[in-house]
């Protein structure tokens, strides 16, 4: 049998289609999860970090990440997972985060690093008119990474990303 | 990521947890875990009966987040004795259980819930932070993920301990019978397991008496000064180690862990 050759570029590319399963305008490596691509001969090491450590959709990001890669023909795929360093919203990438605002979800505010304890979330901006005059209304939503709040200027619910 | 480097990296960070110390690092690892599955189990009871829908969604959301700590602190302890965080969650007694009573009492009204919520949140975040500094980098590593996601259930429960305590006097009233009967119980939340202080000299984890002055410091001021809150007198043998329970442990786990021994070979998807 004749080993399959690919790059660690090839590996890359396959897994930008990869959707976030719970935000599907975003790819896995828009979210900044996949932290390290190892290619060894036939063997492929991908690793990736989790979002949130209760996120249900870990599963099947992982066997996602395997579909992807042995779909360029490779049969020896290592999933890992890392803690290290934790993820953040800081790492969306830009392009990413105009698609997360078309569709309807504020992108994150950079991430605070410095106090422990602060009371005040960081400021959120309306995905459809840009006022910063909104309400949260619920902090936690429908999914673990998100909050809900209204518009006051154009009075639309929208989704917000958590910054972390 | 396989280089030698890293190996004698690994090895070293190893050599720091002796095997003298991994049976009071798993015992650690093990009530840390307990607390969050029995504190989750308890928020979700809430599921469909909470005040209002977006409270329903936020209590699952930290139950959630914490049945995700206790998976962390489980695999830590996976990796140390080989024991499946399942079989732990799922097929354990209640005399093996080693969460704090806290935990473990009846949700009561949204008061109690709330007050509850945020006692243990503030410890948890302190406890979180310091333990970042672990010599043990695996435990460093889990602490700084956990941390983050513990800052939006901080943010949460307090403003609700504050809209509660300042509200009416109806909800000032249950917010402090709540606080009456949940503060003397908070300091068992600051005593070590067994041996614990063997691995606060090696490093590995925070020190409980520094981590309990960073958490009377926040709340403290918080509950009596913003809030109004009045702190109750606490008798002299309001502690006690965690391997007693009260009479609610059991009917939580037989509840919780039904369907798991009832079809105990099901499996994950």
């Amino acid at each position: 049998m004749t080993a399959i050759h690919v790059t660690p570029e090839q590996v890359w590319t396959a897994l930008s289609a990869v959707p976030d399963p719970e935000i599907p305008v975003v790819s896995i490596t828009d979210m900044g999860m996949v932290r390290d691509v190892t290619v060894d001969g036939g063997r492929v090491t991908v690793t990736f970090t989790p979002t949130f450590s209760g996120c249900p959709a870990l599963h099947v990001i992982r066997e996602s990440i395997g579909e992807a890669v042995r779909a360029l023909g490779l049969e020896d795929v290592e999933v890992r997972s890392t803690l290290t360093p934790p993820w953040t919203t800081d790492w969306i990438k830009e392009d990413a985060r105009e698609r997360l605002r078309q569709y309807g979800i504020a992108p994150p505010a950079p991430a605070d690093e410095s106090p422990l304890i602060t009371l005040d979330p960081e400021p959120t901006r309306c995905p459809r008119c840009g006022s910063l005059n909104v309400r949260m209304t619920a902090s936690f939503g429908p999914t673990l990474c998100k909050r809900l709040y209204v518009c006051e200027s154009c009075r639309e619910p929208f989704e917000g990303f958590k910054s972390v | 990521m396989t280089g030698s480097g890293q190996l004698s990296a690994v090895s070293g960070q190893q050599e720091m947890l002796t095997p003298q110390l991994q049976p009071a690092l798993i015992r650690k690892l093990t009530a840390l875990a307990d607390d969050e599955i029995i504190l989750a189990h308890r928020d979700g009871e809430w599921t469909g009966h909470a005040p209002i829908l977006e409270e329903d969604i936020a209590l699952a959301n930290i139950a959630q987040d914490e049945l995700g700590h206790a998976g962390l602190y489980l695999e830590l302890r996976r990796e140390l004795d080989g024991s499946d965080p399942d079989r732990l969650a799922f097929f354990r007694d209640a005399d093996e259980f080693t969460n704090v009573r806290l935990a473990e009492l009846p949700k009561g009204d949204w008061a109690f819930t709330m007050l509850r919520q945020y006692l243990f949140d503030a410890y948890e975040a302190l406890w979180l932070d310091a333990a970042r500094a672990s010599t043990y980098a695996p435990l460093a590593e889990v602490a700084a993920k956990a941390l983050r996601e513990e800052k939006f259930h901080l943010q949460h429960t307090s403003l609700w301990v504050e809209r509660l305590a300042l509200g009416t006097d109806e909800s000032h009233r249950r917010t402090q019978n709540a606080l009456n009967e949940l503060w003397p119980r908070t300091a068992q939340l600051f005593q070590p397991v067994q041996d614990e202080e063997k691995l606060v000299e090696a490093g590995i984890l925070p020190d409980l008496t520094g981590v309990r002055a960073r958490w009377e410091a926040l709340v403290v001021p918080h509950l009596t000064g913003k809030c109004g809150l009045t702190l109750p007198d606490v008798p002299a043998d309001a502690v006690g180690g965690r391997d007693t329970h009260t009479e609610h442990l059991a009917p939580l786990l037989a509840e919780m862990q039904s369907v798991a021994r009832a079809v105990p070979n099901a499996e994950v998807w």
